[in-house]
């Protein structure tokens, strides 16, 4: 199962974080620290899998924007590294600006594509159905 | 698209936002927040209501604000407001916010659940899924008991909206994850197992993720599933890539659907059906074949998506072990990506590899990629990979090979990252004692792992090598030789030190003809280094001079000058000057007969899993590592002294019960010799004859096993109460083990429990198997050994509590220490309580502690025999019982029963040569009681008359009981 989704830039500040299992916030932010210095500190010869205490780190890096995905050992990896993929195509999709100020619709987007740590819907247009729902009554 | 305007139209937000961006240190940032919460904190104060707008404006600055990182402690009560609002904009932030920030154990649930219930009666699709994926995020208990009931409907109602669908089946999952007894199963298993047929894609993923975790849980219920999935796959496997429209990914149809279902169909064993089975191999190879295929896009998400279909597909090859054609199909496709230029397959085949070696019918196969892994090992650039590179040698690794594979290992070794050093010196030792022909090769290796990495090399592999010189006489001499010689370079690690001092206490009188290593060069060489070295290291040589007075009384009075200089009789550490006292007055007081006798060779340890396999196991977790020992069986190595005879005089003196040094002082007396301990008398050999406190001889016993000394872990599972369950075949069982130690206690579908025991004087260990037979995880697993009433004061048992979960087709292994206090007639009771599949097994067995297992046998002459006989001539000491013979009366078989039984079977004593008779003490921490026995069969009339004498008549009585059963 998907344990955590995190959206972090290259001076290693957390822009998104999503836990699919409860963790303490005291904990959130040493963990995120940690993920990311084991993150960025790789280059582009090694393998974007990182074990990491008993889970292993899916990366995969846009830009100045790193998306990291904590999976357990019943994931598939290469399937995880094309979400993350297919997750920033459907933000390209529908945002045409900085998502930083659309925070809640980046999650609702997450919610729509990962619930309970488990990929619910791949389908593009499906997954932002309910945020065109949004926009319609926001418009009226 | 409509471009989405700034924070929509919650300028506020924006500007704040915008604020945080700007900030130019992190201390600003803080200084901005800190503004803001006043800010908001007086606005949910104030006393002007807040509009919906409002409060969802900063209800989103608080998530906001919480996303960054910074803890909220308000603004919980608003949110929980705006799930009632009827504008969907305000229920969403409301939902988002309690999703992200609410703890499932929080006292706003019921308020919660009353809006998720409003929102899910609403039938209004899109508030429906705002209420379930909250629940999906959050579902705590109280949410799992409000919602159970409903959730089910909702996911197999025919009118249900898809997405609704969708939200429901990943709710249930989060319910049975919190609370699977809540969750009811039955009535809509098969409805749920029906939307594997969903014409929605999207339905089908989420039912798979759901079917997925709930078969593994109850496999037979959700069988159904199987040819379903199946032929889902077949249709997605052979659709062409524009079939499924927005599910096709980079012309990869489904990719993520396809890993689910071969996820799902790794739950299940092949399928038994000839046609499903048909299906899914033409399903696998047309996997297998595409691979092959000229790729239809030169984007990497297109190889990407199709390679992560491709290595589940592997992974279920692997899983059903049954087709050797797609095995070896699967390796050579493996083989392929080893090579490939992208790290991250090169990575995942090298870790699907390592399980493929695994498999009788593709290890072979793997095999023949040994030089691209050991190149792999050499070149990559990346840890993790050149990790994987070292678990892959390890699982390839059979007699044919492992001299290669140790020795580039070894090379790694030395420029390896520091990350990974420990691990491959445990599987460097690992493998040199599994696979060696030659024991100088792997006494060669080991002190080249010392001589490379000795900082790495933990107490159980310098343990291990002892343990194995001391089994194997071939080895000593050529041992002591090479340590040795090890031991001349100028530098030398202080584990070699160790191992080294041990080796010639031990054996280096093996290699003392050799004047170029006399006893007095082995030992000033050895002292040459003692001032560099630790405390527990020096302890150690402590030992080593104190068997070299025995070994070598030529150099005694140099060893006694050493132990007697102030640096030792005065040295700081308690320990030391213990040492150097006892060992100087032990020199100078004991006889040559004594001192030979104390200070004779190690007896062979008895045969144990190598401590170093467990000590890799807990280090990668369970399950982790291959167990070539299950997987490889015809490999078996003999090594650990198990078919060998023992190779050294078993006659060696070991000091009554944990000794403390003190007892060494008190050597001069008797009473220290009497106690002769046969070989296999337990790990705590070596704590025996030096003294038990200290760290470094002491724990040359396995680490696992603690001293009875030890502060009493656990003692509290020792419970008295009542045993709640019935008693499993109560005395059969114990009958079965009165004259052996080792066996299978007890088993039924679930479980095997297996033990082996071992026993000295009053004291016993005894080493409980819990073997999960199942595929699926016992859950608060938990054990307890009772003793009722009066055998609360006769035995004292200490254990450690095992590991709550046992992994399906997992062992466990407990270890209970036992002391007899006085004699006793009942058996305690082992309880055992797991969970399997929600439902609570509870079961109890006897244990087969019984009186006879403190037996310690006594020879004696006729004469002496006899003399005693008479003297235990009053009536109560003598039980008798004439019984008939339950098995066939043969000769052979009564004598290892008797000798099984603990006592010495005397030979030649009783004037009849067909009667049997045997003499033994049985000791307990109180008394100890002397016993002698007579067996006379009568094979025409096939009946046995026994007759036992003892000074107890209730050890008279139990051990004739006892006895009696056996014939």
């Amino acid at each position: 199962m998907i344990k955590f989704f995190l959206m972090v830039n290259k001076q290693g500040q957390t822009r998104l974080s999503k836990y699919f299992e409860h963790v303490e916030i005291h904990k959130r932010t040493s963990l995120e620290a940690d993920v990311i210095k084991s993150c960025l500190s790789r280059t582009k010869d090694e393998c974007s899998f990182v074990e990491y205490k008993d889970f292993k780190l899916v990366y995969r890096q846009y830009a100045a924007l790193f998306i990291v995905i904590g999976v357990d050992e019943a994931e598939n990896e290469l399937a995880v590294y094309e979400l993350v993929h297919n997750f920033v195509e459907v933000l390209d999709k529908y945002f045409s600006r900085v998502i930083m100020f659309n925070l809640d619709k980046v999650h609702i987007i997450l919610d729509e594509m990962i619930l309970n740590g488990r990929i619910v819907e791949t389908n593009k247009s499906r997954i932002l159905a309910p945020l065109l729902v949004l926009d319609k009554m926001a418009e009226s | 698209m409509p471009a989405v305007s700034k924070g929509d139209g919650m300028r506020g937000l924006a500007v704040f936002i915008s604020d945080i961006r700007n900030c130019k240190s992190k201390e600003a940032e803080i200084k901005r927040i800190n503004k803001e919460l006043a800010n908001i904190r007086s606005k949910f104060k104030g006393d002007k209501a807040l509009d919906g707008y409002s409060k969802k404006k900063y209800v989103c600055k608080l998530l906001f604000i919480f996303l960054l990182g910074h803890d909220i402690d308000f603004g919980h009560m608003e949110a929980v407001n705006l799930l009632s609002s009827n504008r969907y904009t305000e229920k969403q932030i409301g939902y988002l916010f309690i999703s992200v920030l609410v703890n499932s154990n929080s006292e706003l649930i019921r308020l919660i659940n009353n809006g998720i219930k409003n929102d899910l009666a609403s039938r209004n699709p899109t508030f429906m899924n705002l209420a379930l994926h909250c629940i999906a995020n959050v579902g705590s208990r109280e949410m799992a008991e409000a919602f159970t009931a409903d959730i089910p409907k909702i996911l197999v109602a025919g009118d249900t909206m898809d997405s609704v669908k969708q939200s429901a089946a990943l709710c249930l999952l989060r319910l049975n994850r919190t609370s699977p007894d809540l969750v009811p199963m039955g009535e809509w298993t098969s409805r749920v197992v029906h939307l594997l047929n969903d014409q929605h894609l999207g339905v089908v993923t989420a039912a798979t993720s759901l079917i997925t975790t709930l078969a593994q849980k109850n496999p037979e219920e959700f069988k159904t599933s199987v040819s379903l999935a199946v032929s889902r796959l077949s249709r997605i496997v052979t659709s062409a890539s524009t079939d499924l429209q927005d599910y096709t990914y980079y012309f990869v149809p489904a990719p993520w659907l396809s890993v689910k279902l071969l996820r799902l169909l790794q739950c299940y064993p092949p399928p038994e059906d000839g046609a499903v089975r048909g299906r899914l191999t033409e399903c696998l190879e047309t996997i297998l074949n595409k691979a092959q295929e000229p790729p239809k896009s030169k984007k990497v998400q297109h190889s990407n998506a199709k390679n992560a279909v491709l290595f589940e597909a592997i992974s279920l090859i692997i899983h059903h072990d049954s087709e050797p054609n797609l095995l070896v199909r699967a390796c050579n496709q493996l083989g392929q990506f080893l090579q490939h230029r992208e790290t991250n397959l090169r990575y995942l085949a090298l870790e699907s590899m390592c399980t493929l070696a695994s498999s009788e019918f593709s290890h072979e196969a793997v095999k023949t990629h040994i030089e691209t892994v050991i190149n792999a090992l050499k070149t990559e650039r990346d840890v993790s990979v050149r990790q994987r590179a070292v678990d892959l040698l390890y699982a390839m690794c059979d007699r044919s090979n492992a001299q290669q594979i140790v020795a580039e290992m070894l090379n790694y070794l030395e420029t390896a990252d520091y990350s990974i050093r420990e691990e491959i010196v445990l599987k460097v030792a690992i493998l040199a004692e599994k696979y060696a022909v030659d024991y100088t090769w792997y006494v060669d290796t080991i002190l080249n792992l010392i001589r490379i990495a000795g900082d790495y090399v933990s107490e159980e592999v310098w343990y291990r090598v002892i343990q194995i010189v001391i089994n194997r006489d071939d080895v000593q001499g050529y041992s002591a030789k090479t340590v040795f010689e090890a031991l001349q370079a100028p530098a030398c690690h202080e584990n070699l030190l160790k191992v080294g001092g041990y080796i010639l206490g031990e054996f280096g009188n093996l290699i003392a003809g050799d004047p170029r290593s006399s006893p007095l060069i082995q030992f000033n060489l050895l002292h040459s280094k003692f001032h560099l070295c630790s405390v527990p290291t020096r302890a150690l040589l402590l030992s080593t001079y104190i068997k070299f007075v025995n070994l070598f009384p030529e150099i005694k009075a140099t060893i006694q000058d050493v132990l007697r200089s102030d640096s030792q009789l005065r040295n700081a550490d308690v320990e030391l000057q213990q040492r150097a006292v006892e060992y100087l007055r032990l020199s100078s007081i004991a006889s040559t007969d004594i001192l030979a006798t104390v200070l004779e060779e190690m007896p062979p340890f008895p045969e144990r899993e190598s401590s170093i396999l467990t000590k890799l196991k807990k280090k990668k977790g369970p399950g982790k590592v291959p167990d070539v020992e299950e997987t490889k069986k015809e490999r078996n190595s003999d090594m650990n002294g198990s078919t060998e005879p023992a190779s050294v005089n078993s006659s060696a003196v070991t000091m009554s019960t944990p000794s403390t040094s003190t007892d060494l002082l008190g050597l001069g007396s008797a009473p220290v010799l009497n106690s002769v301990a046969p070989p296999s008398a337990g790990g705590s050999l070596l704590v025996d004859v030096f003294s038990d406190n200290s760290p470094a001889v002491a724990s040359l016993a396995p680490s696992a096993e603690e001293n009875f000394s030890s502060p009493r872990i656990g003692s509290t599972d020792v419970v008295s109460d009542d045993p709640a369950a019935a008693v499993h075949d109560a005395d059969e069982l114990v009958d079965k083990f009165v004259c052996k130690n080792n066996g299978v206690l007890f088993e039924n579908q679930l479980m095997q429990i297996g033990l082996k025991s071992e026993f000295r004087q009053n004291l016993g260990r005894m080493y409980i198997f819990y073997g999960n037979k199942t595929s699926t995880q016992f859950q608060s697993f938990l054990t307890a050994v009772i003793c009722q009433d009066a055998l609360k004061t006769q035995l004292n048992i200490q254990t450690k509590q095992v590991d709550p979960a046992v992994d399906g087709g997992a062992q466990v292994q407990q270890i209970l220490n036992i002391e007899c206090v006085s004699d006793f007639v009942e058996a305690p009771i082992l309880n055992i309580q797991f969970r399997y599949g929600g439902a609570l097994q509870n079961m109890s067995v006897k244990l087969p502690v019984t009186l006879n297992k403190f037996f310690q046998p006594t020879e004696m002459t006729s004469q002496d025999f006899f003399q005693r006989w008479k003297q235990l001539a009053a009536p109560q000491q003598e039980v008798q019982k004439i019984f008939k013979a339950k098995h066939p009366m043969d000769t052979e078989v009564t004598k290892a029963k008797i000798i099984g039984f603990g006592v010495a079977l005397l030979d030649m004593v009783d004037p009849n040569p067909s009667n049997f008779t045997g003499a033994g003490v049985i000791h307990t921490k109180n008394i100890q009681v002397g016993c002698l026995l007579r067996l006379e069969p009568n094979t025409q009339a096939q009946m046995y008359r026994l007759t036992l004498r003892t000074s107890r008549e209730t050890v008279s009585q139990r051990l004739c009981e006892l006895l009696s059963e056996q014939f």
